[in-house]
């Protein structure tokens, strides 16, 4: 299954114009129109653990913390809540980032599900600080369908980066 | 002399020092938004930049509602326009008493001479899309400060009452349902006139009526609207409907639950009212607040 795991595979270096439109992709569906948002992943908060895991060079906390900003203003919340809960979640992302990749996607699926409940866990706690009521227990629904994505979103992602150096023009397919 | 290392190795801070920066300065934020409201400035721009964006989100959503309109079959036009010609003659029927009692009404405010009720003047609105926030029921329409939309506007739609506007960006604005659970609207019973106040629940599917006794006259299926008496919304909009009262005896108050009329679910057309012109002086509860400060005056004044 780990296909791509290290030392089976050299995958080519990252456009970082791909990695700026995974980002605003996920941002995009995030904001959709959801009847209701308790149920649905927070795409942007995996991408931004996707690629902190993976160029965490690339990827460092300030980025995180301004989409969380920009987050926060789209959907009206408090300011900082998800700024907050990004960057603690791309700070784990980065230091763990060596130990995740080690391993195979089931094993890396579940450390990033401890990440993103991580960061649920902490806009609940902000929120209920900030006298907010109980939305219910859907609301950690959305980190685990989330981290069921992993493996999925791990494969299209890294698909740019595992095409071939030198493209032979000749080939059938 | 140099000894420092090439500079390729240079990575900055330390992680930990960077998240603890990033957290220790979004705590701030919370903080200011949360107690001071000093961050609406950089929420505006936040929000007005991402406007454009969540538009073009949107767009092929509106793009496909409008195609399926387009698309719908004669036979449903036509039966809702058999319904709306029954309607309009019974609105017609309404609107020719309506002139009438709105005459007399006039007369009679002559008579009294009571200031005439300013007629409000509606901003028709659509909903953008529902708050992506779980804990608050929220949603943002399309109009902002640069239609006149203002802090505090009363937002109702063809059923009844929606809620107030609690945010305005220069294009888009934030309506609190009046299901959120900080949010309370003054209402009364149709049927024998009787104040309460409403308030939203944490669930944010129904309303409460709370310090109400338990042998209040509140039945199931009475219907409330806006008494008026706050000064925003204006009087007789309707509010809901009682769906429930529990008269529990080991409770001081009686338990009722009312459904709030207003769809933001089904229908997606709001209309922001303006609130009344002239709030009513606020009862004389200063009074009695005067008599102490006069006697520690006058005490200190002795002393």
């Amino acid at each position: 299954m780990a296909i791509y795991a290290p030392g089976q595979r050299i995958l080519l270096p990252v456009n970082p114009w791909f990695i700026a439109f995974t980002l605003v992709a996920a941002f995009f569906f995030n904001v959709l129109p959801w009847r209701d948002v308790r149920a649905v992943p927070d795409l942007l908060a995996v991408v931004i653990v996707f690629w902190a895991i993976r160029e965490p060079r690339k990827i460092g906390i300030g980025i995180p913390f301004v989409l969380g900003l920009v987050m926060d203003a789209a959907n009206g919340v408090l300011l900082g809540q998800h700024a907050l809960a990004y960057s603690v979640m791309a700070f784990m992302a980065n230091t763990l980032s060596r130990r995740i990749l080690w391993f195979g996607l089931p094993a890396q699926t579940v450390h990033v599900l401890g990440i993103l409940l991580t960061g649920q866990l902490l806009m609940f706690g902000v929120r209920m600080i900030a006298g907010a009521s109980f939305p219910g227990f859907s609301y950690f629904l959305g980190p685990l369908i989330a981290a069921a994505l992993w493996p999925v979103l791990s494969f299209l992602m890294l698909a740019p980066q595992r095409r071939p150096e030198s493209v032979d023009e000749t080939r059938p397919i | 002399m140099e000894h420092a290392p090439p500079p390729f190795f240079n990575r900055g801070p330390a992680p930990v020092v960077r998240v603890t920066f990033f957290v220790l300065l979004s705590v701030f934020l919370m903080v200011i938004d949360a107690r001071f409201r000093y961050t609406e400035p950089l929420r505006q721009v936040l929000m007005t930049a991402a406007y454009p964006l969540q538009r073009a989100v949107l767009a092929p959503f509106e793009a496909a509602g409008r195609i399926g309109d387009y698309f719908q079959s004669l036979a449903d036009l036509q039966t809702e326009n058999a319904e709306l010609r029954t309607e309009k003659l019974k609105a017609a029927q309404d609107l020719m008493t309506l002139e009438a009692v709105r005459a007399e009404n006039a007369r009679l405010r002559g008579l009294l001479d009571a200031r005439d009720r300013a007629r409000s003047d509606a901003v028709f609105a659509e909903i953008i899309y529902g708050s992506r926030d779980p804990f608050a029921r929220r949603v943002v329409i399309d109009k902002g400060f640069t239609q006149g939309i203002d802090l505090g506007r009363p937002v109702i739609d063809t059923a009844g009452v929606v809620g107030q506007v609690t945010r305005v960006t220069p294009l888009a604005s934030e309506v609190t349902l009046i299901t959120h659970k900080d949010h309370s609207i003054p209402v009364q019973v149709v049927r024998n006139g009787l104040r309460a106040i409403a308030y939203g629940t944490s669930d944010g599917a129904a309303m409460e009526l709370r310090h109400l006794p338990i042998n209040i006259d509140v039945q199931n299926d009475d219907e409330l609207i806006t008494s008026g008496i706050d000064g925003v919304y204006p009087q007789g909009l309707p509010v809901g409907k009682v769906t429930r009262v529990d008269r529990d005896a080991t409770f001081s108050f009686a338990r009722i639950l009312v459904t709030p009329l207003a769809g933001t679910d089904r229908q997606r057309q709001v209309l922001v009212l303006r609130p009344l012109e002239e709030a009513p002086p606020y009862p004389a509860a200063e009074e009695p607040a005067k008599k102490p400060a006069k006697g520690k005056k006058a005490r200190r004044s002795e002393g």
